[in-house]
């Protein structure tokens, strides 16, 4: 339960993002801020502070101020607000993993169902197409997809997506990790195909749509919603990876990941721009996949034992 | 055994084939996409262009078109960036490998050691406050990314405590072990342990799990009944055993740590391999670079995969017939 609790503290925390961003802080998290200036312990402080050290070149944004009405984690290179910046990102990263979870999920049910229930060429087709996907190193083939399509958008007859659009790495991390959920359920279906209930089904004439909506479908679903969770932490890190490489969400949008590479460059002088949205992921990550545990536990209780471990 | 090897080199080969033509798909027959113009780089001339075309042999069909990748890939090498003018890439990919070859061996020695410790640990003492503690750990390894993870380890290492009880590392970077292995060592020293920290976890649960469902086997009852003691039977009877799960769960790992993992946290250890590399020319968008590094990377895994199977076949002789 502590991980539901969790979960949905980001969740509505990342949500009211643009409440917090208009009304509280008072500040813009996508354009830069150089020349701005805040009012803090009642003296005004630039956003961006001359360097003092060293040859006393360039600048190094305001660090961490611990209020919440103004640069709660500081600001980046570009002066914008670190904290309200980690929300919006949250947004996007949620969304991210969330939509290309349920994507993959429903992509992988139906081929999985089909290649399990029909056999012979869809089969084999369709395993051929898992089994390569599959021998591929995931973030190789993300890293591949990304590349070609985040520069120029993908056109595939009447669908035109957008270079920047947020569509984008979702459809690819979707598209990924589809047979590490397809080929587990084909499997379940295999071996729910030799069943009774499904023999008698088949026996009394009921229609493949039958079949397969009213008599696998229901006993694939548990293991489909065992999934869910843990894809969506899954696909929230691949997104934070490919877009800490800067091919996944595109500037000026934010996710967790375009944070924590902005964070590279001031790893030494303001840390927590890294490491805030770090830890957003690895909370937010960590309790879907407690979550994912639970579930398991409470859709098959044989399971236990490997849960408690 | 012999017949194993052979069977699982030619899926090895079909598997490489399979890779090969999903890459050449991907950066040359994605639909809506100029392959000339992206290889060429964000503002090539028309000349550079046209060159592109030539080389690639993009106005011929499509198999050709493959074969011309292939050969400027693995036979004549010399695919070469249009970004950086006139860099041949693979030999960049062959100087940039050793360095990511020994950040991913050290940190597998270093997370087999404490993952088969800790596993046999937790397993000797089950039910106590250690079991707990290997689920955390469990769970965080799957949830903490590993880039993130070297950023912090940076930060305490380099920054935040490097004037008090870290000033003996030394700053980031490589040193060829040719040159000084002691340095070599020092330098990898936190990457190893970074890595290794995420996988360990999961290896300490694996091999407990495994340990706990061999000491109820028969053989381990019937080495009870003959009085041998209970380290002795933990050691030398499940251990055995329970050690097969590890090793293809480490097949699996090592490739999914080379093609994944590894590459982002050379990025943040400033390590120059093959992730630095593809991290570099993502910035420029360096097409032949990416391309040249997926494709090396995605084939040392298989290979990487291949040898673990056949070693997992010698461990285990139910494999070799399946």
């Amino acid at each position: 339960m502590a991980a539901l609790g969790v979960v949905l503290l980001v969740v509505s925390a990342c949500l009211l993002a643009p409440f917090y961003a208009h009304d509280i802080a008072h500040v813009d998290a996508f354009s830069s801020n150089l020349n701005g200036q805040i009012r803090l312990n009642g003296k005004w402080v630039s956003v961006l502070q001359a360097n003092t050290q060293g040859l006393g070149l360039g600048v190094t944004p305001i660090g961490p101020t611990w209020h919440f009405s103004n640069y709660f984690l500081g600001a980046d290179n570009q002066g914008r607000d670190v904290f309200t910046r980690l929300l919006y990102g949250g947004r996007a990263t949620l969304l991210i993993g969330t939509t290309s979870a349920v994507i993959c999920c429903l992509v992988a049910a139906v081929l999985g169902l089909a290649a399990g229930y029909f056999g012979g060429v869809i089969d084999w087709i369709i395993s051929r197409v898992f089994d390569i996907v599959w021998a591929f190193p995931i973030y190789l083939l993300a890293i591949s997809l990304s590349v070609i399509l985040l520069t120029s958008g993908l056109n595939v007859g009447p669908i035109h997506i957008g270079a920047g659009s947020l569509l984008l790495p979702i459809i690819i991390i979707a598209a990924v990790f589809v047979p590490y959920v397809g080929r587990p359920l084909r499997g379940i279906v295999l071996s729910l195909k030799e069943r009774e209930f499904v023999q008698a089904a088949i026996g009394s004439g009921a229609s493949d749509w039958h079949i397969i909506t009213r008599e696998i479908l229901p006993n694939v679903a548990p293991t489909i919603i065992v999934f869910l969770p843990l894809m969506v932490a899954f696909d929230m890190l691949t997104e934070s990876a490919l877009s800490f490489l800067s091919i996944g969400v595109q500037p000026p949008s934010a996710s967790w990941g375009t944070i924590i590479q902005d964070g590279l460059g001031l790893l030494y002088t303001r840390p927590w721009v890294a490491i805030a949205p770090g830890l957003g992921l690895v909370l937010t990550a960590g309790a879907l996949n407690v979550l994912g545990d639970g579930f398991r536990d409470a859709f098959d209780p044989k399971a236990k034992l490997r849960g408690s471990i | 055994m012999l017949s194993f090897i052979i069977r699982r080199l030619i899926s090895a080969v079909l598997v490489l084939f399979a890779i090969s033509v999903m890459v050449f798909l991907i950066f040359f027959a994605t639909p809506g996409v100029d392959p000339a113009a992206r290889i060429a780089g964000r503002s090539a001339s028309p000349a550079v262009v046209a060159a592109v075309r030539a080389a690639f042999g993009l106005n011929r069909p499509l198999p050709v078109r493959y074969l011309l990748m292939m050969d400027h890939l693995f036979i004549k090498h010399d695919l070469t960036s249009y970004v950086n003018v006139n860099t041949p890439v693979i030999p960049q990919i062959l100087h940039a490998a050793p360095v990511t070859l020994s950040l991913v061996l050290g940190a597998a020695v270093i997370w087999i050691i404490v993952g088969v410790l800790g596993g046999v640990i937790a397993a000797a003492n089950r039910g106590k406050f250690i079991d707990p503690l290997i689920m955390f750990v469990g769970i965080a390894a799957v949830s903490v990314p590993a880039y993130w993870l070297g950023e912090v380890v940076n930060y305490f290492t380099q920054s935040k405590f490097h004037s008090s009880v870290f000033s003996w590392v030394p700053s980031s970077g490589y040193v060829s072990p040719l040159t000084n292995p002691w340095q070599w060592a020092l330098h990898l020293l936190f990457p190893w342990l970074t890595l290794a920290a995420l996988f360990a976890g999961i290896y300490a649960r694996v091999l407990r799990a495994e340990l706990v469902n061999a000491l109820n086997e028969d053989y381990v009852r019937t080495a009870r009944a003959k009085g041998l003691s209970e380290r002795r039977i933990l050691l030398r009877h499940a251990l055995r055993c329970s050690l097969i799960s590890i090793v293809s769960l480490f097949g699996l790992d090592f490739g999914a740590l080379v093609g994944g993992a590894a590459l982002l946290t050379e990025i943040v250890m400033g390590l120059p391999g093959i992730g630095q590399l593809t991290y570099n020319s993502l910035q420029n968008l360096d097409l032949p670079v990416i391309m040249g590094c997926v494709m090396y990377a995605a084939f040392f895994v298989v290979f990487a995969n291949a040898v673990v199977d056949v070693v997992y076949a010698l461990l285990d002789p139910r494999v070799r017939v399946a």
